[in-house]
């Protein structure tokens, strides 16, 4: 293997949280200031400075054409890396070594301006991530005919409906031809078709260009499909740097219960410990529409808790409500004192092809919650139908289980 | 490191004029009367103090018409102004640029320096309309105007380096520079002279932009005591430590504009 082209040494970053949040005017900063010493005068104690290491101690080297996605949870530190990686931002210690240019697609659509046209747009935005006039002219074309707005090129990109949006962003970033481009879960966003679009651009640039690819996604079947390798981070951490499949399956083995539920309503005489899927790989359940889902909530109790009713909700990946079951809908309440430790709930997926989040709760006998807890566990649908036939891109989120006659 | 950072500026040196063209460009397709605001907002200005300080408090000319004294008055306080008020807004305008992409964050209050350039060029045919009506027209001394503007430009810039990355760090740095404007107009020899107030030549002469409208009125209207030399080598004191301190500050404090801003 040649020279990396990216290295990373000893890299950290440490965030301190009160400097950014609480002295936004001279005032503050006047008013912090003076509490400190009276603090050291008065008592000789210090505040405390909320201090939080983003990124601590990352050491990797990336070679050039590697596809390299990073997974990790919410605040393990993904987006830091690539803020520093990008040269957004400074690291606190630790040295990066960077080999050509890089150009980094961080959020869609950076430095667009809404009065602009697209073709100006086009020009700006390039610009932006450092191309000449001259490059990006010689590109254009190319850039109009991969985010398919031709029709719009004069017209205002405030006008731009969300997908065209980030397909002309997504369009200009891919065609700068960097050494290393930088991409965070900007995909999400677009259509079905797009994705697959960007996902085989990305796949174009790297195994036919050669160029380097850093790729964060929450959307692990694409990191599965695109990535040559793979790096896990923790709490700022890199707790894993392999293959694909075995960090996705480290990833969805990471210690999940307590620590990262997020409780967000109770009063904790019930707790949900664990929901569980039951799946035979490693990663997110997997399920065709129709499939059988069968999802198991563990659960501990105090005696005095009285009659629980478990609830379910199922979230799109963006975070909308999609669906919900309430335990009493079709079975029986569970005595809190009857030892039971879990329950379980099946159904037939109704949902369309992608990522979903489950969340689940218990209420008491009058609905008032005992716990809940939000965005547990993911699962995802595949696009096909359980009884085998392929996904056919038809409109809707849920596919209705209904009953046709002639 | 250093140099470094002056390499990669120099890389990106057309979104320099990418950013100045943006502006531009929105802000005359948003306004309904576009250019003709360049126009108006000087124009108003020069009227009013030719009105007041000419008129009412009857300042005397020295020999020109006083509304051509009030019109260069303003042609120089203008630059400084907008540049002034550009740059020290630009960093916290961009703030979403600065926190996503990389690119020498200088490009950003310097793009805003061209803005202020054109609006200063508009300004400018004005100036040339009224010195063809009142029949001032400049002599050779005229040449050395880029001089002149490029010291307005520097002392403008030095001192928005400084309030862009403070206002990154401390929001109420924004409220400051209106305010600033505001008492600037009237501390600096805009609608008057300084050669008729003998007595508050000196401390006029402490403000920087003194020097600058006094050396435009010379080399644009001609001045009978000379070239004023005294309120001109403050001048160039002042936009000399400006700049060298504004580009260290600013330098010193980009590395975190992105965690800040």
């Amino acid at each position: 293997m040649n020279d990396p082209v990216i290295r990373v040494e000893n890299l950290s970053k440490l965030y301190r949280i009160s400097h950014l949040a609480n002295q936004r005017t001279v005032r503050d900063a006047v008013h912090h200031g003076l509490r400190l010493v009276w603090r050291r005068l008065r008592w000789n104690t210090r505040l405390k400075r909320e201090e939080f290491w983003a990124l601590r101690d990352l050491n990797f080297e990336i070679a050039k054409g590697e596809v390299v996605g990073i997974i990790g949870r919410n605040g393990a530190g993904k987006s830091t890396l690539l803020k520093v990686l990008s040269r957004i931002t400074e690291p606190t210690t630790g040295r990066i070594t960077l080999r050509g240019r890089v150009a980094s697609l961080l959020e869609v659509g950076t430095g667009f301006h809404p009065e602009l046209s697209g073709r100006d747009n086009i020009y700006l935005n390039g610009a932006i991530h450092g191309l000449t006039r001259a490059e990006i002219s010689r590109k254009f074309d190319q850039i109009v005919e991969f985010a398919e707005v031709s029709r719009f090129l004069d017209t205002p990109v405030k006008r731009y409906s969300s997908g065209m949006y980030v397909r002309l962003a997504f369009a200009v970033a891919a065609h700068l031809e960097p050494d290393i481009l930088i991409v965070d879960e900007v995909l999400a966003v677009g259509d079905a078709t797009f994705q697959k679009k960007c996902l085989g651009k990305i796949k174009e640039v790297s195994s036919t260009e050669g160029r380097t690819v850093l790729f964060v996604s929450h959307n692990l079947s694409s990191v599965r499909q695109l990535c040559t390798r793979s790096i896990l981070l923790d709490q700022g951490r890199l707790v894993f740097d392999g293959p694909p499949n075995a960090a996705i399956a480290a990833y969805t083995r990471q210690d999940k219960t307590k620590a990262s539920y997020r409780h967000i309503a109770g009063d904790g005489a019930a707790r949900i410990t664990a929901i569980r899927m039951p799946n035979d790989g490693g990663g997110d359940a997997v399920y065709p529409i129709f499939g059988e889902v069968r999802i198991e909530i563990h659960f501990e109790a105090k005696p005095q808790a009285g009659s629980l009713e478990f609830f379910l909700l199922v979230y799109s990946d963006d975070g909308e409500c999609l669906a919900a079951s309430f335990q009493t809908d079709s079975g029986a309440r569970v005595r809190a004192d009857d030892r039971r430790q879990s329950v379980s709930v099946t159904f037939k997926n109704p949902f369309a092809p992608g990522r979903y989040m489950v969340s689940a709760g218990i209420f008491d006998a009058y609905r008032q919650f005992h716990d809940w807890v939000e965005f547990a566990e993911a699962f995802e649908v595949v696009p096909g139908f359980a009884d085998g036939r392929a996904f056919d891109q038809r409109l809707g989120q849920v596919s209705l289980s209904a009953t046709w006659s002639p | 490191m250093e140099a470094h950072y002056w390499r990669d500026l120099w890389y990106y040196r057309e979104l320099l004029g990418f950013l100045a063209w943006r502006d531009v460009k929105v802000r005359y397709q948003q306004t309904f009367l576009g250019t003709a605001w360049a126009v108006v907002q000087p124009l108003t200005t020069v009227v009013i103090f030719w009105f007041v300080f000419g008129h009412l408090a009857k300042m005397p000319s020295s020999g020109s018409s006083y509304f051509i004294v009030v019109m260069v008055g303003q042609l120089a306080w203008q630059l400084f102004a907008n540049t002034l008020g550009n740059t020290s807004g630009s960093l916290v305008g961009s703030a979403q640029l600065i926190s996503k992409v990389y690119f020498p964050r200088l490009i950003v209050p310097l793009s805003t320096v061209l803005v202020a350039l054109i609006d200063f060029a508009v300004v400018f045919v004005i100036y040339v309309i009224a010195a063809v009506c009142t029949r001032t027209m400049p002599d050779a001394r005229i040449l050395w105007l880029p001089c002149f503007i490029l010291l307005a430009l520097l002392l403008a810039l030095g001192l928005g380096l400084w309030l862009a990355a403070l206002t990154v760090r401390f929001r109420d740095f924004r409220i400051l520079v209106p305010f600033l404007l505001q008492i600037g107009i009237f501390a600096t020899p805009v609608g008057y002279q300084t050669n008729y107030l003998s007595t508050w030549k000196e401390i006029l002469a402490l403000n920087p932009m003194t020097g600058v409208i006094d050396a435009f009125r010379w080399s644009m209207l001609g001045a009978p005591d000379g070239f004023a030399w005294y309120s001109f080598s403050f001048t160039l004191v002042w936009s000399a430590i400006l700049v060298s301190s504004g580009i260290w500050y600013f330098r010193t404090t980009e590395k975190t504009f992105a965690d800040d801003i």
